[in-house]
Parts: C-alpha cells; structure tokens; sequence
C-alpha cells in the first residue's frame, strides 16, 4: 500500500553534508510532514524527491519503481508534483492560464494542431478551461480568473499554486509551506483544504512551520536537524520527544518564541 | 472568449495590407510595404522565440541566409522549382534549429546570446567564403518564382511590386494567424509558462528542453521563409541577409514593438523599417536619430511601443 517509499536520500553541497541518510514513507491518503528548525534541511529533502536536486546517496520509490534519477517532468508524468516555498507563480499569465497550465498533460496533443489550431485543440482548450474554473471556484479565486496573476495577494497566490498542482491529478503531493505569510484566516482555509485533498486519497508531504496545522493534520511526522532525521511517528510520539523538544528549544534558545510542547498545548486546546 | 482577441487582431493586420496602398504615393512603396512584411514576417517568429519562450537569439539572421540561399541554389543545383525551395529552406532551417538547438538551449541568458551569435556568424562565413556555390560576397542571382506571368496568363495583371506586397501580406498573415494559435494553445501556454518559472513548468510535467527546441525550430522556420521572400522578390541575395547585423535588426525590432505581442512586433518591423526611409532628410545623422529614438522607446516605452501605450490607454479607460 506504500505509494512513496524515501530509502536513505542524502546529498552533500561542497563539503557541506545538506541531508544525511533521511528515509519514511507515504501512503494514498495519508499527510506526512517534516518539520525541524531553519536550515534542517527539509527544503532540500522536498528538492532531491521532486527532481529538483540529485541526490548522492539514497532512492526515491514511487508505486515501488526507482524515479531517484527522474527529472521534474518526468516525476509529474508519474503523479508526482509539488508547490514552492518562495511561489513559483507564471506571473504574467492570467490566473485563469496559471491553472490551464496546470493541466499542461491533460491538454498537449500534436504541435501541429496547436499551429493550425485544429479542432481538436479547440476542444481540448474548452473542456481544459471547464476543469479550471472550477478548481479556481474551490479555492474562491474564479471572479480573478482573467486577472494577470501577479497582481494578486500573496495568500491568493498561496492558494492559485496549490490548485495549478492539482490539476494535474496528482497522487503525491508535496507542499512547501504552504500557509507561510498568510493571516489566521487563510491558514485555517489551507489547512482544511489540505485534510480534504488527502481524504480523496492524495498522499501529501507537507513541510510547514505553523506547528498548530502540522499537528492538527498529520498522520505521521518526520523531524529533521542539521540535515539528519532525529524522530518520527504520530504528533503526539514527536511531541513528546524530548530530542524534538531540545531541537527546537536549542535552535530557539535565548528567544521569546513558543516551544513546541507549548504550541502542542494550544492546538490541543 | 479570447479568440475574439485573435480573430481581431487578425483583422487589424488583413485591413491594413488591403487599405495601405491606396496611401501609396508611388508604386515605389509596393517595395517598402513588401519589406515591411518580410521583416515582421521573422519578428513574429521572435516573438514566438523571445516572447512567448523567454529565449534570446542574435543568429536568427543565420536563417533567413539559409531560406535564401535554398531559393538562389535549389533550382541550379536540385531542379527545384523556386517555390519548394522555399519549403526545402524552411526544412533545412528546421533541421538546422533542431541540431544547434539542442545542446545550445540548456544555456541560459547572455550565454544562449553568444551561443546564437557563433551560429549566425557561421552560416554568414560559409555563405561568403564558399564562392564556388553561393557566388561569395557578391552574391548570386535568384530565379523568377514565374507565378506573376503565370497569374498574367489567367488575365490578372499585377506590377511586381504589387505581386511582391500581396504575397509577402499574405504570408504575413499566416504568420501572425500561426503565432496567435499557439499563443492560446497547450503549446504556446507551455512556452510562456517556462519564461515564468522553468522550475514550476517542470512540476506541471512540462518538458522543458523540448518545448524550448520546438520555440526555436518554428522560428527559425518563420525567419528562413522571410529571407526566401526577399530572395525571391530581389531575384538577388547577398550573404549580408545572414550576416550579423541583420539579426540584431531583427532583435531590436521585435523589442522596440513589443517582444511579448505579435502585432506590436510587426509595429516594429514597419517602424524600423520605414524611419531609414523618413530619416533620409537628416542626411548623415540619420543613424544618429534613429539610434536616438531607440534609447528613448526603451527608456519610455521599456515594454515595446504597442503594449506600453496599451497600458497606458487601459489605465486612463479605468
């Protein structure tokens, strides 16, 4: 039942050891996230399982076939895709285009009929544009279809990206902070939106720094420092670590910032 | 719908090629209207190029040598006749694109700029030092494409410079039909994407390098078909239609109309190619004003002529 199956991944920039020997799975259905201090590596984790990065050591299963070697592309032909921390957002496209984009295989047919515009590719661009305006309805952004999208907010863009993603379907889902910079509102909308896409059988990856969502809505939670995997299990086994705990509180030393047992506390409550 | 906006802008440039003539002081300017639509011919393969794809060439002047020198030597050499040649151009430019493309793509930025740059210059070299079969830099004559004489037979009498400004219209505008397609096409939503964010146009399962290789081809195929044109409509070719200047040209007037629009390129190409024309009258300074308008454009118009004043107009309607 393992949809994705991490084994050992690591990879070294100069002599900096980035992640080390980092491993867990996924099912359908199921959010993993992997939390752990700034510079723990959990981007770069995100990187080397998207294709983004090559990793030196370690494989990367997806449905049980070897895709460690496979580029970006080829992962999302397999039902693999993700969203960016810093947005990674067709600025000068419209948001409705932003979201057709996303449907890039569902919609591609021969260069030739695109040339001539074939009936064919008319047909494709229609029922294409139908799917997109009501993915664009699920996240509210419909009446801003044929705005250009970088003159939308920020947690506009937050939620345009999520939804250019799922357009193409995917089975494995990674997310990159997807609640950064957006106000109590917006998180608790992305939140929900998330436990709705998995209760639909997506596996999601989640790195996020909001520890009330993690909690709320993870299965299983993957901690991360100085590039090594230093606990995992249920939110309540991690929250309860006291490796967790002093990683967190080490990293936040001499800080007012809450600890994680703290934010625990309060989504609990 | 956005087709509408196709279909319109369409319409903007048939009306125009039909109604300018009757504007024509003398039957001279037949010629400038068929160079005007020669060169935004392969500006609006720049814009597919630059545009949509966000990839810079300064060779594309490489292709049209190609297109031309098919349509000087494929009748002597092949037995073609000067009209497949045109097609033998376009699929040599193509093959050509498809071969250089593929390693020169990867690199991005003033590194593509160079990369293109040698390959201009290489088709430009062989064009003048190979004497033997492209005549050297003197240049070769073109055979007639014998379609006027032909139309002549069926009663329709056409001046060449008339015949000349109707077929370079006409393959104008399928030109600017083709780019327009593909601009509201999986394709062309692809190419845009990549200029956007290549990272993100990978998550979406977007083959990167191909889509790129496919932006080049086609406009390497646009520039070759434009520089059979003018071979053709000359019946003489020199190797300066590959040679570096003429590529920078073509870069400069696809930026000066707007790079990101089709018909603000096409702009361009009739502005750049008529201000030599009006600018005569400032005698030896002429390149010195011409020079002069372009700072200002970029400094005033930095996004091309037609989408800067656009902009504007959509600002002040609101």
């Amino acid at each position: 039942m393992t949809l994705l199956q991490i084994e050992g991944l690591g990879i070294s920039f100069g002599g900096l050891r980035a992640v080390n020997d980092v491993g867990f799975s996924a099912k359908p259905g199921e959010v993993v996230s992997v939390i752990g201090p700034n510079g723990a590596g959990k981007t770069t984790l995100f990187n080397m399982i998207s294709g983004v990065y090559l990793p030196n050591t370690g494989r990367v299963l997806l449905d049980g076939q070897d895709v460690t070697r496979f580029e970006s592309h080829r992962l999302a032909r397999k039902g693999l895709t993700r969203t960016f921390q810093n947005l990674q957002i067709f600025q000068d496209m419209t948001v409705l285009e932003n979201v057709i984009v996303g449907f890039h295989l569902a919609e591609r047919g021969h260069l030739l009929a695109d040339i001539l515009s074939l009936p064919s590719t008319k047909r494709r661009a229609r029922e294409v544009r139908t799917k997109a305006m009501d993915l664009l309805k699920r996240v509210r952004l419909d009446k801003a279809a044929d705005q250009v999208a970088g003159n939308l907010s920020y947690g506009s863009l937050k939620r345009l990206e999520i939804v250019r993603a799922l357009a193409m379907e995917p089975r494995v889902l990674l997310l990159d902070e997807p609640a950064a910079g957006c106000n109590a509102v917006e998180t608790e909308e992305i939140d929900s939106f998330i436990a709705e896409l998995a209760a639909s059988g997506i596996a999601i990856l989640l790195v996020e720094h909001d520890m009330k969502m993690v909690m709320r809505i993870s299965n299983h939670i993957v901690v991360l420092d100085h590039g090594e995997k230093i606990a995992e299990g249920s939110p309540e086994e991690v929250s309860k670590n006291p490796e967790v705990i002093s990683a967190y509180l080490g990293a936040e030393a001499g800080q007012d910032t809450p600890s994680v047992e703290r934010e625990v506390a309060n989504a609990d409550g | 719908m956005k087709s509408n906006l196709k279909w319109i802008q369409l319409a903007i440039v048939f009306v125009l090629i039909i109604a300018l003539p009757a504007f024509f002081p003398s039957g001279y300017y037949y010629r400038v209207g068929a160079l005007i639509f020669v060169n935004a011919l392969s500006v609006v393969g720049l814009v597919i190029l630059i545009g949509y794809a966000g990839q810079i060439s300064l060779g594309h002047a490489g292709f049209a040598g190609i297109g031309a020198y098919a349509c000087a030597l494929g009748p002597d050499y092949v037995g073609l006749h000067p009209a497949f040649s045109v097609i033998l151009g376009a699929v040599v430019s193509a093959g050509m694109a498809a071969l250089i493309g593929k390693p020169i793509l990867r690199l991005k930025g003033y590194y593509l700029a160079v990369a293109t740059l040698g390959f201009g210059i290489l088709v430009s070299m062989v064009l003048t030092n190979e004497r033997a079969l492209t005549g050297g830099p003197d240049g070769t004559a073109v055979a007639k494409l014998g379609l006027r004489s032909w139309l002549k037979d069926a009663g329709i009498k056409l001046s060449s410079g008339e015949f000349w400004y109707l077929v370079c219209g006409a393959v104008l505008l399928i030109g600017v039909w083709i780019a327009l397609n593909l601009f509201h096409s999986a394709t062309g939503r692809a190419m845009r994407a990549l200029h956007g964010s290549e990272v993100a146009a990978r998550t979406v399962g977007i083959d990167v390098a191909q889509v790129k290789l496919q932006a080049f081809v086609i406009s390497a195929v646009y520039a070759s078909v434009a520089g059979s044109l003018l071979a053709l409509q000359n019946k003489f070719i020199t190797p300066d239609v590959a040679g570096f200047m003429h590529s920078i040209e073509m870069v400069t007037m696809a930026v000066l109309g707007g790079v990101n629009s089709v018909l603000g390129a096409t702009l361009g190409a009739a502005i750049l190619t008529l201000l030599p024309q009006v600018l005569t009258i400032f005698a030896e300074y002429e390149q010195l004003v011409m020079g002069l308008v372009m700072i200002l454009v970029m400094i005033f118009l930095p996004k091309g002529l037609l989408p800067s004043i656009a902009a504007r107009l959509r600002g002040r309607g609101e």
